[in-house]
């Protein structure tokens, strides 16, 4: 299963990495005179109410999608494992500081945060992405922490500071290999969630703005006419599903992958 | 330490935790880029007013005093006025939140009915056929864009084949029952009104279950993760050794102890719905907190956002408490940690 996904998620990432080479047709050029035709041999995913061909619209969405996944997951990790490591490895005050900053931002759920931030700034995907990103570091920040916390009392740990390492140097590297699985775990299972709550952002129209490409503004554009010229949600709508699902089969596997090493090591 | 310390403590955590989302929503508020009193006043006003205006509303005092203020009118109910539709927020918030907290119920009752069974189905049968469908579904349902879900599901089941009634509430036709909690179907319950109860049942079936496949999924695979793991454990060995019928080991022993996780679960995919129930809301056009949310981001109306965005906040602490003190409840050993 954990090879499927990670299949998957290849060729997705295939996709979005060669993109331009794939693309049939410009993503934005609209043949209003053919708007809303089916699909065909030339357009095989069909055309959509401005007649743009849906299937470079998906394929472009692919490098959006792949891209704002990575990015809020990068920016999230690298803010939230370095608050985290730094409250537990200095304990007292700045944890408890850390801890109830984190749970503040957990009462958020993450959409809600993200509409409210795009109120107050203007509404775009890259606005969007950072306020998901705010909503997702906490979660790295304490598991990043317990790491620190549970990690500092082996004895490895004490060997390297009998030789003079500075608090930096165990730091990074003793204590950021080895706390490295869990968040690989999070993060990978973390994706399938932020792609799925970029495209909704988009879908009600404070994320992407036409004519972006994205998945979830394709969607959208295409409600109306759902049920007769199908394929202008529909694969938007699928494409969306195949790389989350991808996505989510990695995570599984790759949680699978670690846990049981992690238990052995506990 | 017992169960009310725990209690107390966790409380206590919650209410520091709000003021903190109270903190949130003021700086996020007062990060506008535009100048509010300008945006109010319009561009042509002379300085001298704006600044007569900007001293009235006190946005010229120091930023902490500023908060004071805020707070003390949030402890009055006071979230300001709407610009949309110039009510006061909280009155807004009063007549949109019962509807979503419908949804949401209805939308986890869903979830729970479907997910519990099926994944305990799916432990007892581990790596046969009932589990590989449920694990499909699962895996699917955590993986599906609920806004296209709901846009195909109302399409075929309203549009094309007419089986389920179309957005809203209740038909064009049915009478509101009398306003007595503000959740449409529980009102109609209370009061009698049984054509009522049946119109608005059969509104909340296709949001409701929308809203809960997700969360459906997530429980059915914490329910099976949690089942095996228990299914493992000597005690249950020891059940099915004294001879005890397979059932009641399932259902008495390992299932009591297989359900902690999963509660933990339900609570936290409780977050999940509410984010979910802007997109659901918005697509059914249920009059709740979430087409609220959209309907004020659309309009730029910022008192309104930060009201809705504030009362969701805190729905989902208090959900999260009520789950926390819950588990700590069934599981006496989490509380002396």
């Amino acid at each position: 299963m954990t090879l499927a996904g990670g299949i998957i998620v290849l060729c997705f990432l295939a996709i979005a990495l060669l993109g331009p080479i794939l693309v049939t047709q410009d993503p934005i050029a609209q043949d209003l005179g053919h708007r809303l035709t089916g699909p065909s041999r030339e357009h095989p995913f069909g055309l959509d109410s401005l007649g743009r061909d849906v299937f470079s619209r998906v394929i472009n969405g692919t490098r959006i999608s792949v891209v704002s996944g990575a990015a809020v997951v990068t920016v999230a990790t690298i803010f939230g494992v370095a608050a985290g490591m730094l409250a537990g490895w200095s304990g007292g005050w700045w944890d408890e500081a850390l801890m109830r900053i984190t749970d503040m931002f957990l009462a958020f759920p993450s959409l809600v945060l993200a509409m409210a931030i795009s109120a107050i700034l203007r509404p775009n995907l890259t606005n969007a992405l950072l306020a998901i990103a705010v909503t997702s570091w906490p979660a790295y920040a304490r598991i990043a922490r317990a790491q620190v916390l549970a990690l500092r009392a082996r004895t490895y740990i004490e060997a390297a500071r009998a030789q003079g390492a500075t608090d930096a140097v165990i730091l990074l590297r003793h204590l950021i290999p080895n706390a490295v699985a869990p968040i690989l775990v999070q993060s990978s299972l973390d994706v399938g969630n932020i792609i799925l709550t970029t495209a909704g952002l988009s879908f009600i129209g404070f994320g992407a703005q036409p004519p972006t490409p994205e998945w979830g503004l394709m969607v959208s554009e295409g409600r109306r006419f759902l049920m007769d010229q199908w394929w202008i949600s529909t694969f938007p709508a699928l494409a969306i599903l195949f790389l989350v699902l991808g996505f989510n089969l990695l995570g599984d596997g790759v949680r699978d992958l670690l846990d049981p090493r992690l238990r052995k090591l506990a | 330490m017992n169960l009310l310390r725990y209690v107390a403590r966790r409380a206590a955590l919650t209410v520091f935790v709000l003021f903190g989302v109270t903190l949130i929503t003021f700086v996020i508020s007062h990060v506008v880029p535009a100048d509010p009193v300008v945006a109010y006043l319009g561009e042509h006003a002379p300085p001298a007013l704006v600044e007569k205006v900007r001293h009235q509303i006190g946005l010229d005092r120091p930023l902490p005093v500023q908060y004071a203020y805020y707070l003390r009118d949030l402890f009055h109910g006071n979230l300001g006025i709407s610009i949309m539709d110039n009510r006061p927020v909280n009155q807004d918030l009063r007549q949109y939140l019962p509807a979503t907290i419908e949804l949401s119920t209805a939308a986890i009752l869903v979830a729970i009915v479907i997910g519990i069974p099926t994944g305990t189905i799916s432990a007892l049968h581990k790596d046969r056929w009932p589990d590989q469908i449920a694990r499909v579904f699962a895996l699917g349902g955590t993986s599906l864009p609920v806004f296209y879900v709901a846009l195909l599901l109302l399409g075929l089941l309203y549009s094309r084949w007419g089986v389920l009634p179309g957005p809203g509430q209740l038909g064009i036709y049915t009478q509101t029952p009398p306003h007595i909690t503000g959740m449409v179907a529980v009102d109609a319950l209370l009061s009698g009104d049984w054509d009522a109860l049946r119109d608005a049942l059969r509104h909340l079936v296709l949001p409701a279950f929308v809203l809960g496949y997700y969360s459906a999924g997530l429980i059915t695979r914490m329910t099976r993760g949690s089942l095996l793991e228990v299914l493992r454990q000597d005690y249950v060995r020891t059940a099915r050794a004294k001879g005890v019928g397979e059932q009641r080991v399932v259902l008495r022993h390992a299932l009591r102890n297989a359900l902690l996780p999963t509660v933990t679960v339900i609570g936290l995919t409780y977050g999940s719905l509410l984010s979910g129930a802007v997109l659901t809301e918005t697509i059914f056009s249920w009059p709740g907190l979430g087409r609220y949310a959209t309907n004020s981001v659309t309009n730029v109306d910022i008192p309104a956002v930060l009201g809705a965005t504030l009362v969701i906040a805190i729905i989902y602490s208090g959900a999260n408490l009520f789950v926390d003190i819950l588990y700590a409840y069934l599981d006496p050993q989490i509380r002396y940690t």
